[in-house]
């Protein structure tokens, strides 16, 4: 579904990214892990269309997408919830829901969607004329995730969606994501919090220094020794 | 004595809401697309002299005409963009505000002279068969045609109020307002959200030029003036609220009128600026605006 092929990507004269490549297949949850400053939040950047690689190619069902701006590659059907959700705060709930459908095709839907929505997190339902920025962490992860299921996409991608949150509500973070998987959206992940990553995820990428130095089942990465020495502790 | 003074109010509260309409219109681009347009004024200018123009060729009236000077002006502001702003879009904030300054400064040179060359430099107005007509309460007069002006700016600002809580187009701007990189994940065309705000913020110089030109009269270096009285109002407004920047513009208005009867007429500038001081140091998000948390 999502192939990434060689990409090299620089901020200014500094090259973040070194020939990643990677690829996503349909109905799977794939987790993208390593360490702060690995190049994970990049990687999003890049398949999202906020930065341009370099080198190589992104493709998406078949099209290469990655010459293409921002706001054109949401309607492919890529949606990201980036890192600590970035809701609009001064728009309620429901607008940023509204918001959320804004490309032609999800509009026509977006009563629909925003039903789906609601009965995944039900807590928006009961704030939704509130404005987001009175939300608590929590909330806010949750609007910003419903914010990029209004697009109706087929690829639905998160940012560190444990950032910030108490950790008792990360593992109820994850078991809703989990549950969005399991409606049929595609998901890629990107965590710090690996074990609760790799626990969820059908298959799994280790980036570090911009490389992708492992991948493989959940499985199987954990019983890589430098990965349990290096993000497990144990 | 009182009777002057509430004369003064009201002269000032008529004056403050074209100083309001004004900086909303300035405002609005700001906003949105980070450029300080400080040729805003000469657009205001242009809108007067598209209204008397107009007047005085075809004979239309002046309130009548008022979609005509909104569409020139905002084909005005849809060619100045593409033209000369849209370059601007990619660069960071900072280098964006300091280079739309300069060529809001070239194009404000251009503009004023180029007007100056073809209408010269003569004070006009546009004097219609109501232009006169004044009702008096308790010795208060009240100008029908600058009552106008602000039943105009308040519907102007109402209609902007909800355009932009109302409409997707309008939702997409305040979504750019606050987070552009978010804004195009959601599929929102920010270039395109740039240009629509510029061309409402040509269309809203447009109301006040024609407003100014019934009201008060038009010459071609009036635009500075009116960026000035625009910019001290977007400050003491503070951004984010356009009803408060339009607040901003009464309390300037009202400022300067009551200095004129307390001090004298030649100080009001000076006072409207000192406001503006007082409000940057003390106040610096504004009377209205919130601090960024």
């Amino acid at each position: 579904m999502l192939k990434l092929t060689d990409i090299n990507a620089f901020y200014a004269d500094l090259q973040a990214l070194w020939g990643i490549s990677l690829e996503v297949d349909e109905g799977e949850l794939v987790a993208l892990v390593g360490p702060n400053g690995a190049g994970k939040t990049t990687t999003m950047r890049v398949i999202t269309g906020l930065l341009k690689p370099a080198s190589g190619s992104v493709e998406f069902l078949g099209k290469t997408i990655n010459k293409f701006p921002a706001h054109k590659i949401v309607s492919y059907g890529i949606s990201l919830v980036p890192e600590g959700g970035r809701v609009f705060t001064k728009m309620t709930v429901q607008e940023n829901l509204e918001i959320g459908a804004f490309i032609p095709e999800a509009r026509k839907e977006k009563n629909k969607t925003m039903k789906f929505v609601f009965d995944i997190f039900p807590r928006l339902a009961e704030r939704k004329d509130q404005r987001a920025g009175t939300l608590s962490g929590g909330e806010r992860q949750m609007l910003a995730i419903g914010r990029a299921l209004m697009s109706k996409p087929g690829l639905l991608m998160l940012d560190e969606p444990s950032f910030g949150l108490a950790p008792i509500m990360v593992q109820n973070m994850f078991d809703m994501i989990g549950e969005i998987n399991k409606q049929g959206v595609t998901i890629l992940l990107v965590e710090q919090n690996v074990r609760v990553a790799l626990d969820l995820a059908t298959k799994a990428y280790v980036i570090e220094n911009g490389q992708i130095v492992g991948q493989g089942n959940a499985e199987s990465l954990l019983s890589f020794e430098s990965i349990r020495d290096a993000y497990l502790g144990c | 004595m009182l009777q002057l003074v509430m004369q003064n109010l009201v002269f000032g509260i008529l004056i403050g809401a074209l100083y309001g309409l004004a900086a909303v219109g300035l405002s609005l681009v700001f906003g949105v697309t980070k450029f300080l347009n400080v040729s805003h004024g000469e657009l205001i200018m242009l809108g007067g002299y598209a209204c008397f123009w107009i007047f005085k060729l075809l004979g239309l009236d002046p309130y009548l005409s008022l979609p005509l000077t909104i569409l020139f002006l905002s084909l005005l502001g849809l060619v100045i963009y593409k033209l000369l702003f849209v370059r601007m879009v990619k660069l960071t904030e900072e280098v964006k505000i300091k280079n739309t300054m300069l060529i809001g400064f070239g194009l404000s040179l251009l503009l004023q002279n180029l007007a100056l060359r073809l209408w010269t430099a003569d004070d006009r107005g546009i004097t219609t068969d109501y232009s006169g007509m004044v009702f008096t309460v308790l010795g208060v007069r009240f100008p029908v045609i600058r009552i106008a002006g602000l039943v105009i700016s308040l519907v102007a600002l109402l209609a902007l109020s909800l355009f932009l809580s109302r409409t997707y187009t309008g939702k997409a701007i305040r979504a750019t307002v606050e987070d552009w990189e978010s804004a195009s994940l959601m599929g929102i065309d920010v270039q395109k959200v740039y240009l629509v705000s510029f061309v409402m913020g040509a269309a809203l110089a447009g109301i006040a030029g024609a407003l100014v030109s019934v009201s008060y009269s038009i010459e071609p270096s009036m635009g500075m003036g009116w960026t000035l009285k625009a910019l001290i109002v977007m400050v003491l407004g503070g951004l984010g609220s356009f009803v408060g920047t339009f607040v901003g513009g009464i309390v300037l208005g009202v400022t300067e009128s009551t200095a004129t009867i307390l001090i004298s007429g030649t100080y009001r500038e000076v006072i409207g600026l000192l406001l503006f001081l007082l409000v940057l140091i003390f106040r610096p998000q504004g009377l209205f605006g919130q601090k960024d948390r």
